[in-house]
């Protein structure tokens, strides 16, 4: 990319034509100024929002119990939730990637469901699955144990709209970096494990970063599959991003873009590792 | 076939990834997506009609399909143009736009929906300016479609991005040389090279668009049969236990998406192929 001289349009077609630089300017600034409108707006007025009502509230919104007991759901249901989708993306991956068998493009296809249904449609298949009506809801009622409107139907619904995140960074990336060195480390006897440790993960590990932060930014922000499955109940089950809702609908503004504003923090943090990871393994590759 | 691929796999754990990967797909994603299917269709072929072309879930279709639709085509050309600016301008500062280029896709929805529900609100920022001249856009359609751009447009400008990074420039010089313009450039050379992306971006947002939830339910106003959109009216439909009636609304809108990725896929295995023989 570095290596091909930069031959600016400009060039191309200004030999003539003054207008290039103008019409390079009048792109430019119509790409800025709708990313200036749906981006940068957006982030000032979570911040400013925040802020309005000053400092000390800003920070007893965010001390508040309900609060405290969000953000405590939310970082558990990211801990459990992303290790089990993790560990999914790279045995899924291994099979996909470095094996050839018939109905390939099907099982990807299946895999990438979850990204075409509404996360509302996530969390109602759970309902109807689990809830009061749904098709085990005698035996669990009977037996006691709850699932929806609590906290296994909300790790659940997140595992399902978090599920291709990190299968689908790592298969084109294993696909593309073959099965050479693993068959030669089998051929010199290592063992399956060795071959695991020593190779397949060390040449997978920025694409499986990379995976990681994505599904952990979505499991941590979803709100359509977990709003259906929670019930909403402060303090129990209601993760950040219902919580933000829950004080937006209250008239709590000031609160509720505080509370948002923790999300977007974690939205921009989750943007610079991803640039960090794409740089990394732009200068690797 | 079988002796072929067998004597291929000098590779251990076949059978065990593709056993644990076939489980957990079928429990997490497909028996649950089953289920949904099952549930819609334990009701008559007429209960079915009946809950379909009721007016309400009719407008409601409509209304998800026009939007989604329209802020579709807004993203195609407004992610083509911010892929072409990034891949063929330098400017200061265009590593930090491109990496906030993605912000909507990490941004949880809901706090989307708040702060565009903020700007444009009668009194929000930039809301205060059009209600001077009477429009109004939060709590309308138009506030709807905003909220769809706002989460579909980094797919259109991932899609197109790559492909016009690849795009072997010795075409266009030869163009330009030979005397053609620099509109006649791009549409007889560019644009056909880089349209199949954004045609990918375009069905990636207009899908994405059908089922989103958090940052559109926020700005709708969810006005029965004139801002409510289809997931808002299968939340309502389990609100009042309609099981039924929500899996149905649900299921037609599953088959949609289902064929909408069919087609991405296949788009995406063509191209793919082609590349490969080409």
């Amino acid at each position: 990319m570095i290596a091909k001289e930069p031959l600016n349009v400009k060039r191309v077609g200004a030999g003539r034509i003054p207008l290039a630089p103008i019409r390079k300017w009048l792109l430019i600034g119509t790409a800025l100024g709708f990313l200036g409108v749906f981006i940068l707006i957006p982030l000032l007025v979570v911040f400013t929002e925040a802020l309005k009502k000053g400092i000390e509230l800003y920070f007893a919104a965010l001390k508040d119990v309900d609060a405290l007991a969000a953000i405590k759901l939310t970082l558990m249901t990211a801990a459990i939730v992303v290790p089990l989708n993790a560990i999914f993306g790279v045995i899924a991956a291994w099979a996909i990637a470095k094996f050839e068998f018939k109905g390939k493009n099907i099982l990807i296809t299946l895999i990438d469901i979850p990204f075409a249904v509404s996360p509302v449609i996530a969390g109602l298949v759970f309902v109807l699955l689990f809830g009061s009506q749904g098709v085990f809801g005698p035996f669990l009622e009977t037996n006691n144990i709850k699932i929806i409107f609590s906290i296994p139907g909300i790790v659940l619904a997140t595992i399902f709209v978090t599920f291709p995140f990190v299968v689908r960074e790592l298969i084109p990336m294993m696909q593309e970096q073959g099965s050479e060195e693993e068959e030669a480390a089998i051929t010199l006897g290592a063992s399956g494990w060795q071959m695991f440790f020593r190779v397949t993960l060390p040449n997978m590990k920025w694409g499986l970063l990379y995976g990681l932060i994505l599904c952990n930014a979505r499991a941590m922000g979803e709100f359509g599959a977990v709003s259906v499955v929670s019930g909403h109940i402060r303090g129990l089950t209601n993760t950040v991003p219902l919580h933000v809702e829950i004080l937006y609908n209250e008239y709590h503004f000031s609160a509720a873009f505080a509370v948002a504003s923790l999300l977007a923090l974690l939205a921009l943090v989750t943007l610079v590792l991803k640039s960090l990871v794409e740089w990394k393994t732009r200068k690797n590759g | 076939m079988v002796i072929q691929s067998k004597r291929r796999r000098v590779l251990p754990g076949f059978g065990l990834s593709m056993g644990y990967t076939l489980i957990y797909l079928s429990f997490i994603v497909l028996i649950p997506i089953a289920v949904l299917f099952v549930k819609a269709s334990t009701i008559s072929f007429s209960e079915f009609w009946e809950i379909v072309t009721d007016k309400r879930v009719m407008d409601s279709y409509k209304l998800t399909f026009y939007t989604s639709f329209l802020a579709a085509v807004v993203n195609a050309i407004f992610g083509t143009l911010i892929a072409w600016v990034l891949v063929r301008y330098h400017f200061y500062g265009k590593r930090f736009v491109d990496a906030l280029v993605d912000l909507p896709f990490a941004l949880p929805t809901a706090v989307a929906g708040i702060a565009l529900t903020a700007i444009y609100a009668p009194n929000g920022w930039i809301g205060q300016y059009f209600e001077e001249f009477g429009i109004k856009i939060a709590y309308t359609q138009i506030g709807i479609m905003i909220a769809l751009t706002f989460i579909g447009f980094p797919f259109v400008v991932r899609s197109v991005q790559p492909v016009l990074q690849d795009l072997d420039r010795q075409y266009e010089e030869a163009a330009a040389t030979l005397g053609a313009s620099s509109s006649q450039i791009f549409f007889k050379i560019i644009l056909p090279s880089i349209i199949p992306s954004v045609l990918t971006g375009f069905a990636l947002a207009f899908a994405r668009a059908l089922g989103e939830y958090g940052s559109v339910v926020f700005i709708a106003g969810n006005m029965p049969m004139k801002t409510e959109i289809v997931p808002l009216l299968i939340i309502t439909k389990l609100e009042q236990y309609d099981y039924s009636g929500a899996a149905v609304i649900a299921a037609v809108m599953l088959v949609i998406s289902f064929l909408l990725l069919f087609l991405i896929n296949f788009w995406q295995w063509r191209t793919a192929r082609k590349h490969q023989v080409s």
